[in-house]
């Protein structure tokens, strides 16, 4: 989040039919109008104070569908600075159409640097990924999630599960664990795997596999999470306990990957299966691109 | 040798591309106007108003025409332009008693002040396709209505009711401001005023089958149609520095006030309970569909068993919505790689186990 | 006689203007079974409620000495202390197992809910207890892993006592446990509540209409119509040589049916 205040209004109101001239250039910086913004800001600030508790904001319609990451995107809005550089992944690649499609909106929109290196960004919006390359102070990682409620599942009432929050009482939560194990021998949840965030609440860390967990642990970065259909934000502060739920005798373990990426080589990623034939090929490269395509640039210097 | 995929940028702008072709159609067939879908689409351009929240029939029409007739699509649009737009403030409550009525019909009276005015409806209409349609020609004028002596005189039909005190009273004004749900999250139990714009803004589809089910026994309401009616009705607002009510326009509405049985509590004498539903331009189906879910929507103010879709307030209206309906269906075409390999992770380890453990049952049986 | 463990005073509720409890007086001993008998309509299952910090009264107040020794209103906890008291101190056995049970989760599961919610985070250990006490209400080892949904409902309830038990608690209300099931299995259950309530000296308060299931189970019984408790007693007493009108009533109806 860069300091530079808030923005100035860079338009007036959006043309009316039958005007001329590209439309992007009448909307205010970064899309929204500025009490939107703040609005925004201070159930982020709220969210900060209390890390994991999901709070509820008035979720604005956005020129792209609920689902495809409306949440993130209005906390990416609300915190984008001039001098920020942004990068947007989706399934950890820059170049995923979804992500292509968030980062020109921004860059229409706001007219800030856009990045596909994970070092340089200063806000990375994501959605299902965390970098591989590890995250460091003053940068932020935006989440999109679709469902914020850990509980859901087990509870469909809101007015249950904020009861469930409010009184701690995640029993529950561990009673799915404990069917995993029974029936299948091990905790069979593989993302969107529910943490506990500084001793306190229980979270949702979004559809990102559990892969992704531990990086999710005492982060020198601030992860904001937005929820736009379901209208919630929360927050993990830097430097915060994030633990995965887990059992003393079945401890949280990760995806582990048996080949090394076959572009770059790399062990310790996260890979996406690629099917190369309709004869059963398939190959496995980083999900993360901009770590894969450095670590290929880097080899052949 | 695999190299990942690139060029999203280029497929983005050339889908793009081929929808604004698609959209225009044959050349050789003349392009539509915005005026024309305005104005003979007209039904079509008031659902877009309604479930977009924003009454501008131009702007309707022209999102109808960006959606190639997509409602749900258009909507967006609509709903998208909205929420850019400044907010001066809020309108003094339209009196629709005063409404300059076009059509009004009761099915629970056979005549009444101000009568049954049928006006432009496909009630009692042969839903036969007419072929003379598709050959352009003019329109044989409508008749000229005679003028009555009640003429001007359209009280509501829930007025009438309420002065015998057969119907529970209209709610009165507690000076309360009114939530909004576009600015403010809903917060559950929602209060009636939420509950009615969460309707008036929800899938007309959706709160229609909601609405059919009350009739069908799950959460039933009894409902009578006490009045629908359609017209204009001046738009007002009070400016902070003129402290008086200054006339902004006119909107035309439907109006549906459904009346209700109700047995009466222990508390409470027998009387009619009120169903309300209001959408702009003429949508007599969303506002009576509207009306029936109010109602039911109620029970648990008056007392009812809260055992059905209908009068779950959480799941009405946390599932109207078509935007965020349509939202979070379609997002299931974005990739999922990701988990979709955790999971493939996952069953195959589970099968690799199964397989062992089978084989060692083999074994043991064979050994027997 | 030591301090009751609960009690209530002038516990009252109304629907409207219909009362369904009206100045209800009773006190409950550790390791006392307390029948609460009557028709249906008597106010009996809103007493339960009332008991169990479910429904509010509109007046009287119910105290419990908790584990520490000191005597609590239980309208002065608030809502989390409650819950953490309602799910480890006391158990709940309901009518209805679809309503004391997650018919979707397994035996197992069930059990070791509480457990799990009272912090417990070693696997071994909760399935470990689990298949201790499906033991001790008698469901085999193998059905640990079944849902309820597949189980009989004598079954059922006999898991529903497992899954209060499991975590001590000191006080267990059941309303109308055995209702709904054949002779032969209410035989059983009732032979098992009698037997557990002995050996891990519980406190129980158990609704019912079916006074053999109160002279079986209950050292005193409260009887109740039209919201008050008319007649309280030792159990053999008061079944036997009743002194109010309609405790005779409903006592010669029963040995002449």
């Amino acid at each position: 989040m860069s300091a530079t205040g808030i923005p100035e209004r860079v338009g007036h109101l959006p043309p009316r039919k039958g005007e001329e001239g590209s439309s992007e250039a009448g909307y205010n910086f970064a899309y929204l109008d500025e009490g939107t913004k703040r609005m925004i800001r201070r159930a982020i600030l709220k969210a900060i104070a209390v890390p994991g508790y999901q709070v509820p904001f008035a979720s604005r319609e956005m020129p792209m569908p609920y689902g495809w990451g409306t949440g993130g995107v209005q906390v990416t809005a609300a915190i984008l600075g001039r001098a920020d550089v942004l990068k947007v992944i989706d399934q950890g690649a820059d170049d995923t159409t979804n992500a292509v499609s968030i980062r020109r909106f921004f860059a229409r929109t706001s007219g800030v640097a856009t990045t596909t290196r994970t070092t340089e960004a200063t806000i990375i919006q994501t959605r299902h990924r965390i970098p591989e390359t590890p995250l460091s102070e003053g940068q932020t990682l935006v989440y999109q999630v679709p469902i914020p409620e850990p509980l859901r599942f087990l509870e469909p009432r809101e007015t249950e599960t904020r009861q469930l929050h409010a009184l701690a009482e995640y029993g529950a939560m561990h009673v799915k664990l404990y069917e995993d194990i029974s029936r299948h021998g091990h905790i069979a949840t593989t993302y969107a795997y529910p943490v506990e965030v500084a001793g306190r609440y229980v979270m949702d860390p979004s559809p990102t596999p559990k892969f992704d967990n531990p990086k999710m642990d005492d982060c020198p970065a601030l992860q904001l999470f937005g929820a736009g259909r379901e209208r919630r934000i929360y927050a993990v502060p830097p430097y915060t306990r994030v633990r995965s739920l887990d059992f003393e005798d079945h401890p949280f373990r990760v995806q582990e990957f048996t080949a090394p990426c076959a572009l770059c080589g790399a062990r310790g990623h996260y890979l996406d299966e690629v099917v190369t034939d309709d004869s059963g090929g398939r190959m496995y490269v980083c999900s993360d691109t901009d770590i894969c395509e450095t670590r290929v640039a880097e080899a052949t210097r | 040798m695999y190299v990942a995929v690139k060029g999203g940028e280029a497929a983005i702008d050339n889908a793009h591309r081929l929808l604004a072709e698609a959209r225009r159609g044959d050349a050789a067939v003349p392009e539509l106007s915005v005026a024309q879908i305005r104005e003979q689409m007209a039904l079509l351009v008031d659902r877009v108003m309604t479930e977009g929240s924003l009454y501008d029939p131009d702007l309707a029409a022209l999102a109808l025409k960006q959606a190639r007739g997509d409602v749900v699509e258009a909507v967006f649009l609509v709903r998208a332009y909205r929420t850019t737009l400044p907010r001066f403030g809020a309108s003094t409550p339209v009196d629709t008693g005063a409404m300059a009525v076009e059509r009004r019909v009761s099915a629970t009276f056979k005549d009444l002040p101000g009568g049954q005015v049928l006006g432009p409806t496909f009630d009692y209409t042969h839903r036969l396709i007419d072929f003379a349609l598709a050959a352009e020609g003019a329109v044989e004028p409508a008749a000229e209505a005679e003028p009555r002596d009640d003429a001007g005189t359209c009280p509501r039909v829930t007025d009438l009711l309420a002065q015998d005190g057969l119907i529970e009273a209209s709610p009165p004004d507690d000076g309360a401001p009114v939530g909004d749900l576009t600015r403010e999250p809903v917060d559950y139990p929602a209060d009636r005023a939420l509950r009615l714009q969460a309707l008036a803004r929800g899938d007309e589809g959706f709160v229609l089958g909601l609405a059919y089910s009350t009739q069908r026994g799950y959460g039933r309401t009894h409902p009578f149609v006490g009045e629908i009616r359609v017209g204009e009705v001046a738009v007002e607002f009070v400016p902070e520095e003129l402290g008086f009510a200054v006339p902004l326009g006119r909107v035309r509405l439907t109006e549906c006030q459904m009346v209700n049985q109700f047995k009466g509590s222990g508390a409470a004498p027998p009387q009619f309970t009120r169903g309300y539903g209001l959408s702009f331009g003429q949508s007599e189906r969303k506002a009576m569909a509207m009306a029936l879910v109010d109602r039911a929507l109620r029970a648990e103010e008056l007392g009812e068993p809260v055992a059905s879709p209908a009068q779950d307030q959480e799941f009405v209206l946390a599932h109207c919505d078509s935007l965020q309906a349509t939202g979070f269906v379609e997002h299931l075409k974005l990739p999922h790689y990701v988990d979709f390999q955790a999971e493939l992770e996952l069953v195959r380890r589970l099968r690799a186990e199964f397989e062992q453990g089978r084989d060692r049952a083999g074994m043991q049986e064979a050994a027997e | 006689m030591s301090a009751p463990l609960l009690s209530a005073h002038g516990l009252s509720k109304a629907y409207g203007n219909r009362l369904a409890c009206a100045g209800i007086d009773l006190d409950v001993t550790e390791g006392e079974v307390l029948a609460i008998v009557g028709e249906s309509g008597s106010g009996k299952s809103t007493l339960l409620s009332l008991l169990a910090g479910e429904l509010a009264p509109d007046s009287g107040h119910v105290r419990y000495r908790m584990r520490d020794g000191q005597t609590q209103d239980l309208a002065d906890l608030g809502p989390a202390e409650l819950r953490r008291l309602m799910r480890t101190d006391w158990g709940f056995v309901r009518q209805d197992a679809r309503q004391g049970l997650r018919m979707a989760v397994s035996a197992g599961g069930n059990v070791g809910e509480r457990l799990m919610g009272m912090g417990e985070r070693h696997y071994g250990r909760i399935r470990g207890q689990a298949l201790d006490w499906l033991g001790r209400v008698e469901i085999e080892a193998g059905r640990v892993d079944d849902p309820p949904s597949q189980f009989s409902g004598g079954m059922r309830q006999r898991l529903q006592i497992a899954r209060n038990l499991v975590t001590g608690p000191r006080l267990v209300l059941m309303d109308e446990p055995t209702s709904g099931l054949d002779v032969s299995v209410q035989a059983r259950l009732l032979d098992l509540i009698r037997r557990l309530s002995a050996e891990l000296g519980l406190a129980v308060i158990i609704v019912t209409h079916d006074l053999a299931v109160a002279r079986l189970l209950s050292h005193r019984i409260a009887v109740m119509r039209a919201g008050r408790v008319i007649e309280t007693g030792l159990t053999d007493q008061v079944l036997d040589d009743p002194e109010h009108a309609y405790t005779q009533l409903l006592v010669s109806s029963v040995l002449a049916a």
